[in-house]
This record gives structure tokens, sequence and C-alpha cells, in this order.
């Protein structure tokens, strides 16, 4: 039996639970399997110091294991203990953009995503990445309050 | 973050009697350098018998020309190439967060674009006439050449250090590179490269920059201690490299490559501005260039002068660009070469030419209205100007032409170019003094504050045999730079031979376009 994918754009935050929450109750609901997706933001046209060029490598590994630790081992263990199956992707690059390609990869037929955004003046600017999902992605994409 | 304002005041308090004693020792150190180093710098900078070119350029300019050659003018055919690099087309999604081309390639061009593009283009002008532009220009071109060479071996040879750190360069290639091939002295050749560099650090990547800024400075804002200069200086480059403040060096690290642009913007905005002049100057430049236009020596006058203005901006052969270029995140260390090519395309080809542009067309250079030749300050030993003014006056006087608010605007630009110059040549000197040194916090220590030291001593203090020195260390660097170049070039045809011949059966993907 083939069930759908729901993808999860998740931020990690562990004070604003809500929309993992509501992606796991709707999964459950409809038998569908989670894809949480968490982007660590990156752009390879950014400029660094010698120094930072030296650490770079290392860094990443550092920044790769931390958000494996702290944001998505905790998430898939809440799935898990729910009973919702889930599988998680991190990613580096522009958030909208990897969201839409994990989004097409998988053939998910839904987003799920929070609405706190971010409240910067790059944000308000260029516009978040809830807005800029609302108005690329190619399935129904749900903002969760 | 007590702790770092606590060092500061500490480093603070120490170089005031240093700066006291600079200045109080100033004639002795002068005396000093002149009379135990002076041989050495004559020796570097020696002129071939019969002419006024420096046998150093020469040497650059030759490796240039076989590397050329030998590798069948890879910066022709592969220049659309190292733009897809640069543009991440060949990099695999998968290393996204890595050091991508377009970083290293960023980093290392932070270390080269600066006074050279500004002052030494309008050396080169002023002395060879508009002819010299030509000869920059072709310099330029074939020192993608070396570029290119030194870079590939750079990936190459590095160290890559179980903490994901990587360190890498010419002291790196020398040994490990010398020993694959079966060659001795590959150690000699690191140990005298790493002094060399530990010491055009200190001077040519430090002092002289230091002292430039100063001179900028005190032009727009009144003449003033150039102290005050080094010890501003000084103190914010303690704080980014012995501090750790890095968000200091991101700020220059992303404000310079925008001075950069918008240098050129200005540029191609001037140019625009007397477009129907365009053609007359490129006239002039490739006139110039057979027949000299009335500067001494002639067309010898203009090649010299074109040549040595670009090997000394580009650094083209000297080994700083093979550490920067080394810790890019690639399988295929080829690419990192055809990335590094650029680097002379964009300094000298690009951004010298447009600084050189202005100069002529600005018409700041004094020419005789009927024989069309430029009139010769013999005095001075270059061309009459308009002021009389020369070298990043000369630049900035030619902008005013067009803009008044520039020579204010170049003051800020030259002060930060110098700055991340520093930055970078901090960075090449450490690496080349935990090479020799050993790795280990208080042994980096010791060198940065050393470091932070001689930016007070260089803005302060009129050191013209320190600093000569000091350049005479940063060419001795591509003197034994050159020479492992030269011997590891087959190395470096076989990674070619190997990857385009992969790129071409498709073996090495393309993610992108």
């Amino acid at each position: 039996m083939t069930s759908e994918t729901f993808v999860v754009a998740y931020e990690g935050d562990p004070d604003d639970p809500a929309v993992l929450d509501y992606a796991m109750i709707r999964a459950k609901a409809e038998g569908a399997k989670l894809l949480l997706v968490h982007v660590l933001e990156w752009s390879a046209y950014s400029f660094l110091t010698p120094q930072e060029v030296e650490e770079r490598h290392g860094r990443r590994k550092q920044e790769l294991s931390r958000a494996n630790e702290v944001v998505m081992a905790p998430a898939l263990q809440k799935c898990e203990a729910a009973g919702v199956r889930a599988d998680g992707v991190i990613r580096y690059g522009q958030v909208v953009e990897l969201i839409l390609e994990e989004t097409r990869k998988a053939s998910a037929t839904v987003i799920y995503v929070g609405r706190s955004g971010s409240q910067s003046m790059a944000a308000r600017v260029f516009g978040s990445v809830t807005l800029g999902l609302a108005q690329l992605a190619p399935v129904p994409t749900v903002i969760v309050p | 973050m007590f702790n770092r304002i606590a060092s500061l005041f500490a480093l603070v308090a120490a170089l005031l009697p240093v700066q006291a004693a600079a200045q109080g020792l100033d004639e002795t150190i002068n005396t000093i350098f002149a009379d135990y180093t002076g041989w050495y710098v004559a020796l570097i900078f020696a002129d071939l018998p019969g002419t006024n070119f420096s046998w150093i350029a020469l040497w650059l300019v030759v490796a240039a020309l076989v590397f050329t050659i030998y590798f069948g003018a890879i910066q022709l055919r592969g220049f659309a190439h190292s733009i897809s690099l640069v543009k991440g087309d060949y990099s695999d999604p998968d290393d996204a967060g890595e050091v991508s081309h377009f970083q290293a390639l960023a980093t290392a061009l932070s270390g080269t674009v600066g006074l050279g593009n500004i002052a030494g283009v309008a050396v080169a002008v002023g002395i060879g006439g508009p002819g010299a532009t030509f000869w920059m220009i072709m310099a330029g071109l074939f020192g993608m050449a070396t570029k290119f060479t030194e870079c590939t071996l750079g990936v190459k040879y590095r160290n890559e250090y179980p903490d994901g750190r990587v360190s890498g360069g010419p002291m790196y290639y020398m040994v490990k590179g010398f020993k694959e091939r079966g060659l001795p002295g590959g150690k000699i050749f690191a140990i005298l490269f790493c002094i060399f560099t530990i010491l055009g650090a200190l001077g040519g990547g430090n002092m002289f920059q230091a002292n430039q800024a100063h001179a900028q400075l005190s032009g727009v804002l009144g003449d003033y201690p150039g102290w005050i200069t080094g010890l501003i200086l000084a103190a914010v480059t303690f704080l980014v490299i012995v501090g750790g403040i890095k968000s200091i060096a991101q700020v220059t690290e992303k404000v310079v490559p925008f001075m950069g642009i918008f240098y050129v913007v200005v540029s191609v905005i001037i140019l625009l501005m007397n477009f129907d002049q365009i053609g007359w100057a490129f006239g002039r430049i490739f006139e110039g260039a057979f027949t000299g236009l009335g500067v001494l020596g002639g067309f010898t006058g203009a090649l010299i002068q074109g040549f040595r203005r670009a090997a000394f901006s580009n650094e083209a052969g000297i080994g700083s660009a093979a550490i920067a270029h080394s810790a890019v995140r690639t399988k295929e260390p080829v690419t990192e070469g055809y990335v590094a090519l650029l680097e002379p395309f964009i300094d000298t080809v690009v951004i010298c030419t447009m600084t050189a542009l202005v100069i002529v067309i600005t018409g700041v250079l004094n020419v005789d209205p009927e024989t069309g030749l430029y009139v010769w300050n013999a005095e001075a030993g270059r061309i009459s100007t308009t002021g009389e003014v020369a070298g990043v006056e000369l630049t900035s006087a030619a902008y005013a032409q067009a803009f008044s608010w520039f020579p204010a605007l170049l003051a800020i630009a030259v002060v930060l170019f110098a700055f991340s110059t520093m930055i970078s040549w901090s960075y090449y000197g450490l690496k080349a003094w935990t090479y020799m040194f050993g790795e280990g916090a208080a042994k980096e220590v010791v060198f940065k504050v050393i470091f932070c030291l001689f930016i007070v001593i260089g803005a302060s203090a009129n050191l013209g045999p320190v600093i000569d020195f000091s350049d005479a260390m940063l060419f001795s660097m591509a003197v034994v730079n050159v020479i492992a170049l030269y011997l590891l070039m087959p190395i470096v045809k076989r990674e070619l031979a190997s990857y385009v011949g992969r790129l071409r059966s498709g073996e090495i993907k393309r993610f992108k376009g």
C-alpha cells in the first residue's frame, strides 16, 4: 500500500511545536508519512575571511551534527512515540528553494509550515519563508498558526 | 568579552612606548636595515644590464609565458569552464555548506585587489604612458596560467586535519610534490618560502599597507601623526585576529567586494560619460605600447612599467594565492586552478585597465598639442600631470575630474582595501609561522601580536629601507615558488589531462545549467 507524504518545513524551535504537532495529527488521521525538512541557511556566494575558509569544513560537520542532535533526532523520536512514520532531511541553502525541491523529490502532497517565521527587516523586504512557500508551492500548503 | 577588552587595553598600553621608541629609533632602524639588507634589496630589484627592467619582473613574466605554452593557453581554452565552476554548475548539491569556488575566489581576491590596482596603475601610466596599459593587460593574461598552476598544486597537496581544518600552500606542495617526483630539497624550499612569507607578510602585506592607508587619510583629513592611524588599525586588527571578533572581518569581507564593484561601476560611468573618447584612448594605448608616445625609453619604457606593475599587483607566482585557495571543497584539484586563473583577469585585466583608461581619458596626463606626445617631466622622472601629482593622488585627481566627491570615497576604499589585505596577509604569515614552529595557541598569538606591532611601525615611521626589504621578501617568495612550479608542472599537466578526459566523457557531472 502506498501512502501520501506530507512535508514539514521544520525550523526546530522547541518553544513553537505547533507545526509538528498539527502535521502529526493530520498524518495519523490520513495514514500519511511525514518528511521533516530542516534547512540551514547558506549561500555559496557569501564572503568569508581566510580563517573562516580554513575552518569551514570542520564547522559544517559541527553544524550538521548539532542540527541532527538538537533538532531532527528529538522531532523524529516524538513522531515515533506518537506512532507516526517520519523521515528527516537536513540541507544547506535557501529555505524555500530546498523545501520545494524535497517536496518534488518525495512527491509530497501537502506542505506544513509554521506562521511564526522571521520578523526581521530582511524578511519584511524579501518575504518570509511562509509567504515564499505559499506563493511557490506546487501542492497545497498549510500555514499553522 | 571582558578578557578581550582587558587584553586590548594591555596591547594598547604596550604599543604606546613602542610607538615612541619607534619614532625615536627611526633613523637607527633605517641605517641598520640599509646597511645589512641593502645588498639583498639591490639584488632582488636589480635591473637587467642596460635597462631599467628588474630581473624579478622578467622572472615572473617568463614563468607566465612558460606556463601558458606548457598548458596550451589554458586561460583561453578554460575561461568558459572557469565561469561555470564559479557559478556552481559542477558543484555537488550534497557539498552545500562547504567553501564554494566563488568563496575561495572572493577571499583570494580580497588579498590582492587593493593599492596595486589604484596606486600601482597610476605609477605605471604616469611613467610608462598609456602604452603601459597594453603590456599590463598582456602580463595579466599570461599570469592567469601561473595562478592556474600554483593553485592546482595548492589543493592537490594540502593537509587535512582530523578536526576538519585544511592547510595548504607552496610549503606543502614543495615537500610532498618533490617527494612524489623523487626530487631532493623540498623541505629546504619550504622553509625558505616560509621565512620569505613571514617577512613579506610583515612588510608588503602589513607595513606598506598601513603606511599607504595613512598617507591617503592624511591627504584627505590634513596632516596628523601616523601612529594614530597605526594604533587604530592595529587595535582593529588585534580584535579580529587575536580577539576573534569575526564580525569586523566579516563586515570588511562584505564591504571590500562591494567597494571593488563600486570602483568598477564608477569607472564604467566615467568611460560612458566620455564615450566619444574611448576609441581615441584605446588608440593611445595601442600606439603608446609600441612607440611610447614621448615617454622615457619609448616602447621599452611602456613595456617595462606595464609588466612590472601587473606582476606586482596580481601576485601571480608569489604563492600567496595557493594558500588562500587550498581550503575549497573539491575532489578535483584542477577545478581550483581553473577558478584561480580568473584572479589576474579580474585584478589586472579588468580593474587595473579601468583605472588606466580613466587616467588616460580624463586628460590628467599633459599632452603637447602640437606633437600629440606626452610632456616628459625629466626632474620627476615621469609624464607631467595636472597639478604634478603621481601615484594614488593621480588616480584620485583623474576620478575627481568626473566626480568631485571621489577622493573622499577613494580614501575610505584605500583604508578598507589595505585592512582586508592585512587580514589576508596575517593569515598567510601565520600559516608560514605555524608550518615552521608548529601549531598551538601560544605560538600563534606571538605571531599575531608581532603582526599588530608592525602595523603601528608601518603607519608611523617613514622606514623606506625596511619597506624595501619587505617587498624584496615578497618577491623572494616568487623565486622559490616559481622554481618549485617548474619542477612540479608535469604533475599539473597529468591532473589536467585526466580531468579534461573525464569532463569530455561525462564522468564528471554537471549539476546545473
